[in-house]
This record gives structure tokens, sequence and C-alpha cells, in this order.
């Protein structure tokens, strides 16, 4: 197992090599630094200054290992736009991005992998068959507009919650939460459901089919011949069956959540790294989107690696294999 | 005294979109505490579902229309859902064909058991735990405690079918429905599984009814037989009298067409009730066809010759090298096949023996050692000119009919691959023409050309690859296992074609088989194989009759005993 884990581990050092290197090219392949830097009017002496002082001279290797460098410590230096520190400023949005993407892959686990059993065993019935239908339009439907539809019927409409932005925080220390008031959670529900409504009906869709296919085995005939209740057969013996393949696609789907996030809080003005990044680009704030691809790839790398641990958890044949 | 079962007049009907299948009709039976009843029938005869009616779980759109199922007198016919589950279990208990399937991956087998035995019987917790090691006790796992801790996949199947035999067991049933139970497993697990299964019976004056195809199953266990064809009951009678002296045609020619063991006939009886309305083609004169061309230079020399061949494979990669763990799959192994000869190489699963023909074939390459073909080696530079026409003339069978053949080509592409791969026509009517004949010859028709292979039964699409070895002129064809796939009647009419074909063309077989009786049958010289070494080498009527190695008398031991079967 150890052996295992270190080698998944020296992939992920691959991965995040390759995604730096990338992030680095941003800062010499997407305009000239010290132009996004300088005013207009700025003479030809500052600019050299300034090309000095940034290191802009140097040769590219010198200057990739100085950014590995700082990047290992977190220093992705200066927003060209706000002029903080970039760690700083993801740091104050990460909350913020982190609370909606818990919250929605707790609702798409949680509900997709209940509607999965149910239509799983439920073949037959009108409401698995409804589900079903309903299921179609999560997937079918882009997010934006589902989460403009949701903004429309409860917010405007209905005026049950708010339509946009962050409120009820409360702090401990950087982190900022807003899962503690009533008011946070207002305005948590509508962005959290828009973000797990695709993940949720693809949960659902994989489990029922799962469901289904384990159903078809002979062992769950055989737990039939014993007299087994209909219960002990689903749950103890069907679903854990099912969640061996379930729990790679959710891997990968949390980190799908992160990514997606970016719509989700642009339609919202939910202040997360999502939004941040958006806004970055609108003004090629170089800076802030090298360090959000270090930060998403770097999500994506350590969900993948506790996956990977999670299968030596729940499946024995991994775990005692030869 | 009332019987323990007692089905009469039992119809069991699928209906489908075109029509409903009737799957069994009148089927009558019964049970008596304390005795086997083999139900033996080829595929599609009906017998599982015999066994499925019973406790209530045929698959969907099945049910039971017609007839009774008294089960210590009372009707289990109409019961509701849970008075069916207390049954289960509890009075009926159920050992299926694959025991690497039918148990729960994920759980212990100590949670598996004690589950049951919780649902079955007053005993809770650790009690139950105590019953659930004696049961494992009593169908032969040493060590039951520390075992109970144990998953499924690290069981062999041998031992993983006891421990279905004990889930079975654990509701301390009166009658055991075993469908296919040693089907799965090597001739010597199946001995040892059969053996345990009779003893239990004995024992708890069980009442057993054997579910099968293997009539080698049936005469070593059974005390009555019921024949199965077509969902109807033939012929209902004493063992004894069914082996040996059948009196309904089917029952004649189904024992007819298993392969003796006891001595070599010319060839398999035909099996005319079951071929029935098969028409035959025509069949080419084929040494003035295409087929028999170019045999010209064809000499009592060696086919193939096999020298030192070692093959290991590696089941846990390490960094280091001594950490590895390898599988000695295939060691020193060295033979000589003479041309126009077939040469059977026999073993349990396991043994190599299907890693060799892969090496022979150049599937895998060898870490050490030469292989031969006509004389020319084709295993140290198997990309060479010479290697490759070399190994245009040898051609593989393979065991699986239904994975061997590429669901997406038309039979006719499938044929025709080996021609237009190595261009050995000069043009396409001509290649067409080719496999129309082939197809015809090999008893399919030339019109099968044009379908897809899905729409063929098991038989016939290893007729199809039959066929397609042929296509390249082949002098040597390797057969691996080509009919453990199929029922004993079809096995019986393909293995007649590869005879003819062989006379026909003259050509050399290397034939892998774990089935004794057909080896004896087909080959005139066999090797025997176990862990990747070679037992002993010998002629096919001097190894049956005087096995020098203790391996291979084991094996001959454990061949199902051909006594009942009468001079048929």
């Amino acid at each position: 197992m150890l052996f295992f884990i270190l080698k998944r581990l020296a992939q992920s050092v691959l991965v995040m090599a390759i995604v730096s290197a990338v992030s680095f090219s941003l800062f010499n392949f997407v305009g000239d630094p010290v132009n996004n830097m300088v005013g207009q009017d700025a003479t030809r002496e500052q600019r050299i200054e300034i090309r000095q002082q940034l290191g802009l001279d140097d040769p590219i290797l010198t200057q990739y290992t100085r950014f590995l460098g700082n990047m290992m410590r977190g220093d992705f230096g200066l927003s060209y736009r706000i002029k903080r520190p970039v760690d700083e400023l993801i740091l104050e949005r990460l909350p913020a991005t982190l609370e909606l993407v818990f919250v929605s892959a707790i609702i798409a686990l949680f509900v997709g992998i209940t509607l999965g059993i149910y239509t799983g065993i439920r073949r037959k019935s009108w409401i698995s068959r409804s589900i079903l239908s309903v299921s179609l339009v999560g997937v079918s439907l882009p997010t934006f507009i589902i989460g403009i539809a949701l903004i429309y019927v409860f917010a405007v409409h209905l005026r049950w919650l708010p339509s946009s932005g962050r409120s009820g925080t409360i702090e401990f220390g950087w982190w900022k939460t807003s899962l503690l008031t009533v008011d946070g959670w207002r305005a948590i529900i509508l962005p959290a459901i828009t973000l797990s409504l695709f993940q949720l009906t693809l949960i659902l869709r994989l489990v029922r089919a799962e469901m289904l296919e384990v159903m078809q085995t002979d062992f769950i005939k055989f737990a039939r011949a014993r007299g087994l209740s209909e219960r002990a057969i689903n749950f103890r013996h069907a679903l854990r069956n099912t969640l061996v393949p379930v729990i790679t696609i959710i891997g990968l789907n949390i980190g799908g959540l992160i990514a997606f996030s970016v719509i989700t809080e642009t339609v919202f003005q939910w202040p997360g790294t999502g939004l941040m990044f958006i806004q970055a680009v609108d003004f090629v704030d170089v800076p802030i989107m090298a360090a959000y691809l270090v930060f998403v790839a770097l999500l994506f790398v350590l969900i993948n690696l506790i996956v990977d641990i999670l299968y030596f958890i729940v499946d024995p044949r991994i775990r005692l294999g030869e | 005294m009332t019987d323990l079962l007692q089905i009469s007049g039992l119809d069991v009907d699928f209906p489908t979109r075109r029509g409903t299948v009737h799957a069994a009709r009148g089927v009558s039976l019964t049970v008596q505490p304390g005795e086997v009843v083999g139900l033996v029938g080829e595929s599609g005869a009906g017998k599982s579902t015999i066994g499925n009616a019973i406790i209530d779980l045929l698959e969907a759109p099945g049910r039971v229309s017609a007839g009774s199922i008294l089960f210590e007198g009372e009707e289990l016919r109409g019961r509701s859902e849970a008075e069916m589950r207390r049954v289960r279990g509890d009075r009926i208990g159920m050992i299926f064909q694959d025991p690497q399937t039918s148990l729960n991956p994920l759980m212990t087998i100590g949670a598996q058991l004690v589950e049951t035995i919780e649902k079955t019987s007053d005993l809770r917790g650790s009690r139950a735990e105590e019953r659930a090691i004696e049961l494992l006790e009593q169908v032969g796992i040493t060590e039951a405690k520390a075992r109970l801790r144990a998953y499924p996949h690290q069981f062999s199947g041998g031992m993983r079918q006891r421990v279905v035999i004990a889930l079975a067991l654990a509701g301390d049933p009166d009658l055991i429905i075993a469908d296919e139970p040693t089907t799965a497993l090597d001739v010597s697990i199946q001995a040892q599984i059969l053996d345990l299964i009779k003893r239990l019976c004995r024992e708890r004056d069980l009442g057993v009814i054997i579910v099968t195809h293997d009539i080698g199953v049936i005469a070593n266990i059974a005390d009555r037989v019921a024949v199965m064809y077509r969902g109807e009951v033939v012929e209902t009678g004493d063992v004894a009298q069914i082996l040996g002296a059948p009196k309904h045609e089917y029952t004649k020619s189904l024992i007819a067409a298993v392969p003796r063991a006891d001595r070599k006939l010319e060839r398999f009886s035909s099996v005319d009730y079951i071929e029935g309305g098969n028409k035959p083609f025509e069949r080419i004169d084929i040494q003035t066809h295409w087929l028999g061309a170019s045999r010209d230079n064809r000499g009592t020399g060696k086919a193939i010759e096999v020298e030192n061949l070692d093959l290991s494979f590696v089941l846990q990669k390490a960094v280091l090298k001594r950490n590895r763990k390898m599988l000695q799959a295939v060691d020193n192994v060295s033979f000589t096949v003479t041309e126009g000869q077939t040469f059977g190489l026999v073993g349990e699963s396991g043994s190599g023996k299907s890693t060799v023909a892969r090496l022979i074939a150049g599937l895998y390459r060898p870490d050490a050692g030469t292989i031969r073909v006509l004389g020319q080696d084709v295993s140290t530079r198997p990309n060479s000119a010479a290697a490759r026409e070399a190994r245009r003339a040898l051609q593989m069978i393979f065991q699986d009919p239904y994975s061997s053949l590429n669901a997406r080509m038309r039979v006719m592409d499938i044929v025709a691959e080996p021609i237009r791969f190595y261009r050995l026509t000069e043009n396409e009517a001509e290649t067409r023409r080719i496999v129309g004949d082939l197809l015809n010859h090999v008893g399919l028709g030339a019109q099968a050309a044009l379908r897809y292979p899905h729409e063929f039964s098991g038989g016939q699409r290893q007729r199809i690859s039959i066929a397609r070895a042929l296509a390249s002129r082949p002098r040597i064809l390797i057969c691996d296992e080509p009919t453990s796939a199929l029922d004993v009647s079809v096995q019986a009419t393909i293995l007649n074609l590869l005879k003819d074909l062989q006379q026909e063309l003259g050509l050399t077989m290397l034939f892998i088989s774990h089935d004794l009786p057909v080896v004896r049958q087909m080959c005139d010289q066999i090797a025997v194989m176990r862990h990747g070494q070679l037992c002993e080498v010998a002629d096919a009527e001097t190894l049956f009759k005087t096995p020098r190695h203790e391996y291979s008398r084991h094996l001959l031991e454990l061949m199902p005993s051909m006594e009942l079967l009468g001079e048929a």
C-alpha cells in the first residue's frame, strides 16, 4: 500500500510540475508583464528598472526555478490590478468557494445516491420514471440558465431567498464562514443547488446503472436463495458494490464542481475564487490567473489521491490483493 | 410416506414479444430424503429453470403456469414472497455454478455466514459465529476460525465452493438444489466437491437435486436421473438403467456422444436425434481444391519442436528485483510434435498448457528456449520473413467461441481475413469463392458468409473459427480447449469435423484440453503438464493403460467412472 501511495504521489508531483510550467509560461506569453504594471506615461528608464527588479532579463530557466521556489512558499507575486499579494487575495476568497463546493457536493452526493438507489430498486414505478425524465433536464441545461431560472423563481418572484452575494459571515481567524447564520444559509442555497444539479444527475444515473448491474450478479441471486431480506440484499450487498465505481466519478466530479463554480459564482455574484478568476481574465491579471491554475490543479491532484486511498478502504480485493 | 419434494405437471412460461417460450412442460419429479437426483440435459433444456421454479426465483418474465410443487406435503406455488423467504435458506438451500461470483466480494465470509445464520436461526452474535466455524469445519475448511475474517478472493475456487455449500447448509435445509456445482472447477477439485455433497446428503439425510450437463458427474453422484430435452423430462430412472440401458432416443444419443475414457473409438457416435433436420452441405474435394494445393512438400518431419522453453509472469511489481513476485508459467518445457499427428497437452487450470500454445503461436515471447515450426526457428527472430511464413502455416482455434470472433465483422470478412492478410489469392472474387467453399466444408453453408457471429450458436461459431483457421492453408492447427464451452452433442460433431479435416489435409494438431476422455479420442501422443513443467510424454494408449508419472496416475483416477455406460 505504501508503495502504491508513493507511486501516486510521484505521479502527482509530475502533474504539478507540468501545470506550473504552463502557468509560468502565462507570464511570458500573455502580454508584456511590464506594460501591465506601469502606466502609459512611464519612461524607458522606469521600464528597464522594473524589468531588472522583476528579474525578467535572467535566463528562462533561472526565472522558472525562482517561480517554482516562490510557488512552494505560496508566493505568486502582486496582482497587476489590485497591487496586493496574490496568495492573500486567494486566501481571502477561498472560504467562499470551498463552502459553496462543500455544500453542493453534499447535496449532489446525498440526493444523487439516494435517488439512484431508489430508481435502481423500484425501476418500474412511475416515480422512478419521472425522476429519470427530470434528471435529463439537469444534464442538458447549462448551469447559468438553471441559475438564472432559480433566481427568477425564488428571489424575484417568490422573494424567499436573496438573488446574489454572500452575507451573514462570521470570522474565524482568516476563515470567513457563512454556514453559521440563517442569512448565510439563505444566501448559499441557490448557488449550491445550481452548482450541484449537474453532478447530482450524473451520480444518480451512475448509481442507478451500477445498482441494476449488481442486481444481476450471482451473489445477489445467491443471497436471495438464502432467503435474506430485501433490505439486507439492497443495502448490505448491492450498495457497497455499487459504490466502487461511483467513488471514481465522485473524485473527478468534486474537481469539476470547483471548475464549474466559475460560472455559478458569476451568475450569483458569489465572492469566491471563481469570480476573482473571471475578473482577472477581464483585466489580464496574469499572476492571479497563474495562481488559480496551480491552485485548481493542486485540488484535483489531492482529491484523486484521496480517492485512490478510499479504494483501499472500500475494496478488500485491492487492499488484500497479492 | 410423503415425498420430500414432489413436482407434478410443472409448466414454466417465459412470455416474450415474439410469443411465449415454454421453458418447462409437464415436468414431474420426486426427491426422497437422503437421495441425490440428477437433472441432466444440454443448454437450453430447461433444467436450471426447474431449480429456480422450486424456490420461486425465476428470472423475469418467467412464471409457473401450471402444475404443483409439493414440498414435505405442502404446496409451494402461490406462496407470498415473505412466506417463500422463510422457505429459502431455511428449508431449501441452493448452490450455484460459479464460486467466483456467488459470494459478495466486499464482505468477509464470516459476515456472510453470520447474516445467513442469524436469518435462519435464533443464534446471535458470537453464538452465530461459533455455528459458522462449525459449518466451515463440516465442509472441510481447516483453521475455520481464522478464515472467518478472510474475503472470498483469498480462497481458491474449490475452497470458495465449500464456503458456498456451508452457506447453503446454514439454515439446516432438508433439500439442496445444486446448479452445475462443479462445472467451473478442475477435475481433482470436482471429485472432492462431489464427495462432499454426497457425504452431506447421507449424513444429514438431505434430498439433493444436481442440475448438470455432465454425464460424468451424474455417473459419480446420482442415485436417480431425470433427462431433460427441450423443456420436457424424456426419461426418469435409476442411474444404472439410464446410463447403461437408456430407453428414449434422445438419451441414447446423448450418452453415445459422451467421450469414452475407457477405450478409443474411431469416431464419435453421430447424434442424429439432436442434430435432426440439419442437412449436410456439399463438401468440396479438398485434394483438387485450392485449400489442398501446395501441400506436396508434406514429409514425415517434425512439425513443432520446442526446446527448454521458459516463461514467467510478474505477479507483483517492485523496484527491487528480489521483491518482485514471479510466476514460472512455463518451466523448461521440451517436446516434439511429428507431422500429421495429434499431440495432446493436458493438465489442470494453471498448469501452463495454454501458455505453451500461445508461445508457439507467437502471442507471447519466451524468456528462454527455442521454438521451431516446420524446422524454422520462430523464437529468435520472430519478424523475419521465414518466421512469418512458418507462422502462416500454424493457426489457432480458441476456447471461447463467443469472444474469439469479432462481433462487428461479417462471417465473410472474418474467414477472408487471413487470405487477405497473406495475399493468398489473385482477386476478391476468388477469395469469396474460397470462403464459400470453406463454409460449406465445415458444415455451415455458404449463405452464412453474409451474417454476423451473434446469429450463430456456440457450436456454429466454433465452425466459423475452424474455417478461419483453415483459410491461410495451414499445416498445423493449435486447438486450445476447442470444445470445453460446448454441449456434449455439439462437442462430438466438432471433434468429428476436426478429425475429418486432419485426415483430408494431413494436418498436424496440437490439442490442448483438461478433458482426458476427449484427449484419448483425439490424440496420438499426450504430454501431461503440471505447474509449468512436463510430467510425462507418452503415446496416448500407453499413457491411459500404463501411466508412469505419479501425477498422470492421479489424473486418470479422477476421471469419472464409465462403468455404468454400456457398450453403446
